[in-house]
């Protein structure tokens, strides 16, 4: 089973203040046709790592571009007291061990 | 190969942010292609709510003053127009004027005599706790309500502008608008939308260049170039040792947006989903198939303001004992100051809260690390007292020093002393500063919450 890590790169990112956006660039057609759906990938399994309501999490493929993207609410809008990473720039590192 | 766009309206886009680095060959590249404007932004949310809760900029007045002496100059010589969106990082009132008395400064030095028009969105609690009751307040995901008190919280609260402002400005004969906040591809889509360009490309094309190279090859390497014909636009990087691929280009449309497809704008929805990205040559791209959807009029809001004060230390711990059982260590680091604070200072602490962040461990994430890990060969340990004011915040930092510098890992060892980097240990950090509103309004009019100033020309010899 390949981790996530060695079948795409994957980016984390401010999208706004008060979500964060997950872009996962599968390396070409074939690696997004056979795990673009993987239910490790989807909205639940997501939810669960970042610890946010699985209901409001907004998922997309882009087949053109071969990208999975997944955008979750912070827990608290950016900035604030508890403020750990402040454009949210190194969230994907949770997903890299994902296995698929 | 296809063949390029005529007609076009063309925008020079220098940069992502003004401050953030303009190049005086890119602008001379833009204006031999023939630019139209000249368009970027200089503020965003992105780096946190500091900005728009005091009103600061987050770039240095000599980098701004640098960058935009380079514009000016550019705008002056070719006579066109210079349009800068979100002045001042935030774009609120105060930011604003801060940016046009470096234009003025610039002008005086330079012998130069633009008409500048500043436009102001900055709103009044009070004015949107009334249009809050009259249903025209929305939240948006994942924020609820419109209660009157988030709006008088708030430090500076500003609406984000769409380009109609831009253009009444420039129709009232600005040659540089310095606009508060507005979206970052409101301000480069203006000048396409006033001379009849395709509104849908003009859209598409200002969020593709709005952070100026990052749809290039070379994000570092300059800004570019849009020229936005009736159906399509073309983009290029300004700089001849840069490209923009199909590539480079659509999967801009991922960058920081929560949805690849549509972008919620002023006035409306733009709609990539049908675009087509096809190569040129071999460093401009042209995007064809983009829609902008009408919808009814909205402004979004943002609003920031001032919480609780800061005080922090930072050690060093190579203890190897204590680096095998970081958890447990910090855990009870952690009641221990706590319990010391409460002992001590009791009532006076107020609703005071201690964060323990190990960076070289589990610092960014503040999860729990699962599977075993070999411990670090050291780490920085940050305490974070945050309080209701900076006295009572360092009272607390002072009180816990001597255990955050000698706790050990069990109480029959003998006071270890951990790697303090400063004297004092203690560093006042200031206030904390959140984010208020995630909120839109309508209005019936673009310009309604909009204030429009012209200067007269000849205006600044007199100054």
């Amino acid at each position: 089973m390949p981790k996530l890590s060695q079948v795409c790169r994957v980016r984390s990112k401010n999208a706004g203040p008060f979500w964060i956006t997950l872009d996962l660039f599968f390396a070409d057609g074939a690696a997004f046709d056979r795990y673009a759906d993987a239910p490790q990938l989807g909205t639940q399994a997501i939810a669960e790592i970042f610890d946010v309501d699985a209901a409001l999490i907004k998922r997309f493929t882009v087949p053109d571009l071969c990208v999975v993207k997944l955008s979750y609410p912070r827990p608290a809008a950016q900035g604030g007291q508890l403020e750990r990473d402040m454009h949210g720039g190194q969230q994907y590192v949770r997903l890299l061990d994902i296995e698929l | 190969m296809t063949e390029r766009l005529t007609g076009t309206i063309n925008v020079i886009v220098p940069t992502g942010a003004v401050g953030a680095g303009v190049r005086d060959s890119d602008m001379q590249h833009g204006l031999a292609a023939g630019a139209h404007a000249i368009a970027c932004d200089a503020g965003s949310t992105d780096s946190g709510p500091a900005y728009l809760a005091t009103g600061r900029s987050k770039y240095a007045r000599d980098s701004v003053k640098t960058d935009l002496a380079i514009l000016m100059r550019a705008q002056a010589s070719a006579g066109i127009p210079l349009l800068i969106g979100s002045c001042g990082t935030s774009g609120c009132d105060m930011a604003v004027d801060w940016m046009r008395d470096i234009a003025l400064e610039i002008a005086r030095e330079e012998g130069l005599n633009p008409r500048i028009a500043t436009l102001y969105s900055e709103q009044q609690p009070a004015d949107l706790v009334s249009a809050a009751a009259e249903g025209r307040v929305t939240p948006l995901p994942p924020m609820h309500g419109t209660d009157a008190a988030l709006f008088a919280e708030c430090d500076h609260i500003v609406a984000l502008m769409g380009p109609e402002p831009y253009i009444e400005a420039l129709r009232q004969g600005a040659d540089i608008v310095l606009g508060g906040r507005t979206t970052d591809t409101a301000v480069i889509a203006a000048v396409p939308i006033m001379l009849g360009a395709g509104v849908g490309p003009a859209w598409h094309a200002g969020k593709t260049a709005e952070c100026g190279g990052q749809c290039t090859v070379t994000s570092r390497d300059g800004g570019v170039l849009i020229r936005v014909g009736r159906d399509a636009f073309e983009v290029e990087p300004l700089s001849p040792t840069n490209a923009c691929t199909p590539a480079t280009v659509s999967a801009h449309m991922l960058y920081e947006n929560s949805d690849p497809f549509e972008l919620l704008e002023p006035g409306g929805v733009l709609d990539v989903r049908h675009s087509a990205y096809a190569a040129v040559d071999d460093r401009v791209v042209c995007v064809s198939g983009s829609r902008f959807l009408p919808r009814p009029y909205t402004m979004k809001l943002e609003g920031a303001a001032g919480g609780p004060f800061q005080t922090i230390m930072l050690v060093g711990i190579q203890d190897r004992g204590v680096l095998a059982e970081i958890d447990r260590f910090v855990a009870q680091m952690h009641a221990f100051l706590t319990a010391r604070v409460e002992a001590t200072m009791g009532a006076h602490a107020g609703a005071f809260d201690i964060s323990l962040r190990p960076y070289g461990w589990n610092a960014v994430s503040g999860t729990v690390i699962g599977a075993p890990e070999p411990p670090p060969r050291e780490i920085g340990l940050l305490f974070v007292a945050t309080a209701d004011t900076q006295e009572i915040a360092t009272q607390i930092a002072k009180t816990c020093n001597p255990g955050f510098f000698h706790m050990p890992l069990d109480r029959d060892q003998e006071l270890p002393s951990y790697a303090f980097p400063f004297s004092p240990a203690e560093t006042e950090r200031g206030q904390v500063y959140d984010f208020k509103l995630n909120h839109v309004i309508a209005v019936d009019d673009p310009i309604q919450l909009v204030r429009i100033v012209l200067s007269e020309k000849d205006a600044l010899l007199d100054a």
